[in-house]
């Protein structure tokens, strides 16, 4: 039975940290706000990406014209994951799903007997890789310098995705982020970068994209906007990231702080019923004296 | 005087959507040479330079906009600038441009001949931009 003394300390304890997770919480959801309004921000530029893009595809078609960072290389041997996770933790089971999501495909590249290479976005998704795939790692990109994400750092990124591509270090290019339901969900997501995936942008792109002129010809322009675009989508991922990151550390400081607040409930409770049995048994004690006399 | 037609201009980083407006001339510094906009132009797509967008709205103002690279969608109905980065001109400053030049600079050290042409040539345009926005 712990005394008064350590049951006091305790809940003073208790109480300094549920202080603490409140903060944070709070300061999370100020931060969840402005990557929300960033994230909001970024969307008009990579909608009109897409449509632009399938535009000059549609027009480039299928033929020799069309850069290899969007038809690939022809084969899958090497595969590059690119594994974007947040910097910090404290964020319940952000980073780990993440990284999981990435794990469970890179075991089932290994066990297809591919080569898979992986470029760590993130500290905490290099240490969770690190554990199984230290060999495989190839990079990291450390953005804990950086107060608020800009296009720049997911442009440099993109630029070393494409330097190793063009030097042929790898034939398929996935990212793998997590994708911003809402403050309660965050969806681990892999998305193939190259090359491009088809699926999302095919859609309006039939009206008058045959009497489009170009200047210069199409398949510059082509050459010019891939390149863009790799770097668009890791901005979006990033983006999305920071979102999901701010939403699932402000319920995971919630719940710390009704569990705190809970602890000190059951502590107080603890207590006072320590303090009265004490009192009572004073009592007694004087009580049982005066009897004797 | 008669009123242009007017159209709709959005010029979009991708940070944000700086501008989305009614207007009635845009002038963009394509790659091939500056190239001016108005209602009704053939559909058009094009690389963009480094230099000043100069956008007349539909109200008569005239603003300007300095683009770092990106490319136009023109449609007859409207046209769209997705630009690297793009600032207005006003909030440009001299520092920031110097910064940005010194940044393109670094890539120079070890690229390869064709890519530091580009490279050279990519800092040509931010000098001149410089000079047509900021008079020393």
């Amino acid at each position: 039975m712990p005394s008064l003394k350590d049951l006091k300390n305790r809940i003073a304890s208790v109480k300094a940290t549920q202080k603490i997770t409140k903060a944070m919480k709070m300061v999370a959801a100020a931060k969840l706000r402005r990557a929300q309004e960033a994230a909001e921000a970024a969307r008009p530029y990579s909608q009109r990406m897409a449509a632009v893009l399938a535009n000059i595809a549609q027009a480039v078609g299928a033929d020799d014209a069309a850069p290899q960072l969007m038809t690939g290389t022809g084969k899958d041997d090497t595969h590059l994951l690119v594994v974007c996770t947040a910097e910090r933790g404290l964020c319940g089971g952000f980073n780990s799903q993440i990284a999981r999501h990435a794990r469970d495909h890179v075991r089932k590249l290994l066990a297809a007997g591919k080569t898979v290479k992986i470029i760590c976005v993130g500290k905490k998704g290099f240490d969770i890789l690190r554990r199984e795939f230290a060999s495989l790692i190839i990079d990291r990109v450390d953005l804990r310098e950086v107060k608020k994400i800009g296009f720049q750092n997911a442009d440099q990124i993109g630029h070393k995705v494409i330097a190793l591509f063009e030097k042929g270090e790898f034939d398929v290019c996935t990212l793998f982020y997590s994708e911003f339901k809402s403050v309660i969900a965050q969806i681990p997501t892999a998305q193939q970068l190259i090359p491009a995936s088809a699926g999302p942008v095919a859609v309006e792109a039939s009206d008058a994209s045959a009497v489009y002129e170009y200047e210069p010809d199409a398949g510059a322009i082509l050459s010019d906007l891939i390149p863009r675009n790799i770097s668009v989508q890791i901005f979006r991922a990033l983006l999305e990231n920071v979102a999901g990151e701010m939403g699932a550390k402000m319920s995971a400081m919630d719940n710390a702080t009704r569990n705190a607040g809970e602890m000190i409930n059951k502590l107080t409770l603890n207590y006072n019923r320590q303090r009265q049995a004490q009192i009572t048994k004073e009592l007694i004690e004087i009580i049982s004296g005066a009897e004797a006399l | 005087m008669v009123m242009a037609d007017s159209f709709n201009f959005e010029l979009v980083s991708p940070e944000r959507l700086l501008l989305s407006e009614k207007v009635t001339e845009v002038v963009i510094p394509a790659t091939e040479g500056e190239m001016t906009v108005m209602a009704n132009h053939a559909p058009t797509m094009t690389t963009v330079k480094p230099g000043v967008v100069t956008v007349k709205t539909a109200d008569g103002k005239t603003e300007r906009f300095a683009v770092f690279g990106g490319f136009a969608d023109i449609l007859p109905t409207g046209c769209t600038l997705l630009a690297e980065s793009a600032v207005h001109v006003d909030e440009l400053d001299r520092t920031a441009l110097e910064k940005r030049i010194e940044a393109v600079r670094a890539e120079l050290e070890g690229a390869s001949d064709e890519k530091k042409t580009r490279v050279e040539q990519f800092i040509a345009e931010l000098t001149k931009l410089g000079e047509i926005v900021i008079p020393a």
